[in-house]
């Protein structure tokens, strides 16, 4: 059932982890790879760590409220599901499955050890968190068809760049502070899942200097705790829309030659049905120039992510925000750039 | 002023005015990853030095060329003088990145005798706290601001502390982090983990004493004998600093609430960065938090304003018939491209204006500042020079903007 006709890259990938510096829109870009997966027939989880509820804003349905609710559907068949993962709830259904703990669940809740050890205790937290993703990854059918992966894939909308290595590390972290027990044995599944070869980190950036660093420092963090980097994607790309020639007509060097081109453009623009001043159309000529010059550092940023010769897709930049249909723009994106 | 209820307005925050109040003591930038808060608190820090304020600047994970530019290329948890400032008015920048945990390892030395801050500094329960746990960093940098501004009363190095907060997973991490610790401190769990080590022969009441029991195996079950033993060893060492580390963190929530003190909340214009943004400005308000206002970066400004998206598009798709029946102009497709590139960028601009008379809607009385989107990333003084400029001009939302490059000339 997978896998109709896709031919993308990472179309083998089972677990795709974005991460990204913080305001590159991460979460926008994961919803958009949920929405590409399941273009192609998929059933595919989405799910978040952090609380924020940022998948539900993306997606424009109301907060999750813990539980596997399906949140988009394709004419393919394909469907999203969305999760927002509470550290707390997946402690307790965990002591329920695997020690029947009812009564001492609620005793070590009251005691604040749920809280210790969701909160405090170091990396246990994460390994919850992952570990929720684990078993969701490894869920199978009932019934019918049993004995089928409940999903296709799973997209994991992850911590930022900052703290990725340390989240995917679980096992490191822990084996610090857990030797031995259930803890332990969970870190270290989760350990064998992050580093699976159907696992993959995909950083989300801007083709601006801090994000561009921000990334290459992730990518050589990632590889040093030995985790497979996918592609980059980079978001928001601007695209020049004019020619060199064009932007030449307005770089015009010479007093004269200048007062030409805005008379010249003038007339274009009341030929067009706009009363532009004079100062209005420099105001043009400036914008135009402006994004030239972030188009030319754009130029120099993705020349700095195409050495690190990992796969690049590029996503554009919508003026009008996710909102609106900005979101099926971004998943047709991913395909047509041969992501999944 | 008078307020149209069609469109609100916001005051903008009088910037100047509150880095030169000597009230003013300590301003926390706060807001979600990747909004510019950093910067914002630089650019604050420069403008303050340069008008005649001792400022110290406390950063929490600095983009490295933000860093350079401050002269911060070691993490060494010390304040250090930033060279290039213009210290005419007599003031001075210095500027620190946050070590978390030499500044834990700080709070146990002065804390407790030598003996015991060994034993707790080479505790591996203590190490992983110290060093990884969620929360840590946000406490840690709440009180290196303490550090700061007892060092500030007592010496008086410095009349202005700016501190950037850590790039939480969520607003609230970071004033809950310090009452969090404090509790987890203070509460029942610790008192169970010590009930071993204090029972010693003395006759418990028999429930407790089973609660205890089978809490202590649960634990140990779920996280191993052994982690719980290393709890247990930092827990008993940690014993005679409770009453320390408690007192800190209410000094702590003292000084962010004191009248000397003043959040400045920055974001971004969109959605998810105004929504985070909303959230810090109710909770400081129920908090009773002083708020100077909120700042929003990035704002897409027009060059040849007047013109609307659905115009300039609409115009443009008249040359684009006309360039293709072969009607138009020689400079037909040029000025279509330029509509092309206006329509964009007006729509950007009229996307981010929503966002933020929403925004301005929904918090009716607290000022709002906006400051246009840079052409280039900022990374060294005279960027951070500009920054502050835009941010005293103090533009009103809703408001046709003035350009950046006047921002000099009129505050100054």
């Amino acid at each position: 059932m997978a896998d109709p006709g896709s031919a993308g890259r990472f179309a083998s990938t089972r677990l795709h982890i974005v991460s990204g510096k913080g305001g590159t829109g991460k979460t926008t870009v994961a919803a958009a790879l949920a929405v590409a997966l399941a273009r192609q027939g998929k059933r595919v989880l989405i799910a978040e760590v952090e609380g924020r509820q940022g998948i539900s804003q993306t997606f424009n349905v109301p907060p999750l409220s813990g539980a596997e609710e399906r949140i988009f559907a394709d004419r393919s068949g394909g469907e999203v599901y969305g999760l927002s993962v509470d550290a707390k709830k997946s402690l307790l259904e965990y002591l329920q499955m695997f020690y029947k703990l009812g009564r001492a669940g609620s005793i070590l809740e009251k005691a604040g050890a749920i809280d210790f050890a969701t909160t405090i205790a170091p990396g246990v937290r994460d390994v919850l968190l992952i570990g929720k993703i684990y078993e969701a990854a490894g869920r199978r059918t009932k019934g019918r068809r049993s004995g089928d992966l409940v999903y296709d894939a799973i997209v994991l909308d992850a911590p930022p760049t900052g703290r990725i290595v340390r989240f995917l590390g679980v096992n490191h972290e822990v084996a610090g502070v857990a030797r031995v027990g259930p803890i332990k044995n969970q870190a270290e599944s989760v350990n064998r899942m992050v580093r699976h070869h159907t696992t993959a980190v995909h950083l989300v950036t801007l083709l601006e200097e801090m994000p561009v660093q921000e990334t290459i420092d992730a990518i050589a963090d990632l590889r040093t705790a030995e985790l497979t980097v996918g592609a980059i994607i980079v978001n928001q790309v601007r695209d020049p829309l004019l020619t060199d020639e064009e932007l030449a007509a307005i770089s015009a060097d010479t007093v004269a030659g200048r007062a030409e081109a805005v008379e010249a453009v003038r007339t274009d623009l009341t030929g067009a049905g706009v009363k532009a001043t004079k100062v209005m159309v420099r105001g043009l000529f400036a914008q135009a120039h402006d994004l030239a010059d972030r188009v030319a550092l754009q130029a120099q940023e993705d020349a700095v992510l195409a050495e690190q010769g990992l796969p690049l897709a590029h996503l554009p930049t919508l003026p009008g925000g996710v909102e609106d249909g900005g979101l099926a723009v971004l998943a047709d994106a991913l395909i047509e750039e041969g992501i999944v | 002023m008078t307020r149209d209820t069609h469109a609100p307005e916001a005051a903008p925050i009088e910037i100047d005015r509150l880095l030169a109040d000597p009230g003013t003591g300590i301003i926390v930038c706060c807001g979600s990853g990747g909004v510019g808060k950093t910067t914002t608190a630089a650019a604050l820090g420069v403008r303050a030095a340069e008008t005649g304020r001792r400022v110290v600047v406390l950063t929490i994970d600095p983009a490295r060329r933000l860093a350079q530019s401050l002269g911060l290329s070691e993490l060494d948890n010390t304040p250090r003088p930033v060279l290039g400032i213009d210290t005419a008015a007599g003031g001075s920048l210095d500027a620190m990145m946050l070590d978390m945990k030499r500044t834990f390892d700080e709070v146990v030395l002065s804390h407790s005798t030598p003996e015991k801050a060994e034993q707790i500094l080479a505790n591996p329960f203590y190490q992983a706290l110290s060093s990884s746990f969620a929360g840590t960093q946000e406490y840690m940098a709440m009180e290196k601001l303490s550090q700061l501004s007892h060092e500030a009363a007592e010496h008086g190095t410095w009349d202005l502390i700016i501190v950037d907060t850590p790039p939480s997973r969520s607003a609230l991490d970071f004033l809950d982090a310090p009452k969090r610790l404090g509790s987890f401190l203070d509460g029942r769990f610790i008192r169970l983990l010590m009930a071993p080590a204090r029972a010693g022969g003395r006759a418990y009441l028999k429930v407790v004493t089973g609660g205890i029991t089978l809490t202590t195996a649960v634990m140990t079950k779920l996280l191993g004998g052994q982690l719980l033993g290393d709890v247990q060893t930092f827990v008993a060492a940690l014993d005679t600093m409770f009453g320390g580390f408690r007192q800190r963190a209410e000094a702590t929530y003292a000084l962010l609430k004191d009248s000397r003190t003043s959040f400045v909340v920055v974001a971004a214009p969109e959605r998810d960065a105004l929504r985070e943004a909303s959230y810090f400005v109710d909770r400081l308000d129920q908090e009773g938090m002083p708020l100077a206002g909120v700042i929003v970066n990035r704002v897409q400004r027009l060059a040849a304003a007047g013109l609307s998206a659905g115009r300039a598009d609409a115009a443009a798709e008249v040359l684009g018939e006309a360039s293709v029946a072969g009607t138009g102009s020689a400079t037909a497709g040029l000025t279509e491209g330029l509509l092309r590139v206006h329509a964009d960028l007006a729509e950007t601009a009229e996307r981010h204006h929503a966002q933020t008379t929403r925004f301005v809607a929904g918090h009716p009385g607290i000022p709002v500042t906006e400051v246009p989107a840079a052409a280039q990333d900022i990374h060294d003084l005279d960027g951070l020079r500009e920054i502050g400029a835009a941010l005293a001009v103090a533009e009103t939302p809703g408001v046709t903007p003035g350009l950046t490059r006047d921002a000099e000339s009129r505050a100054g």
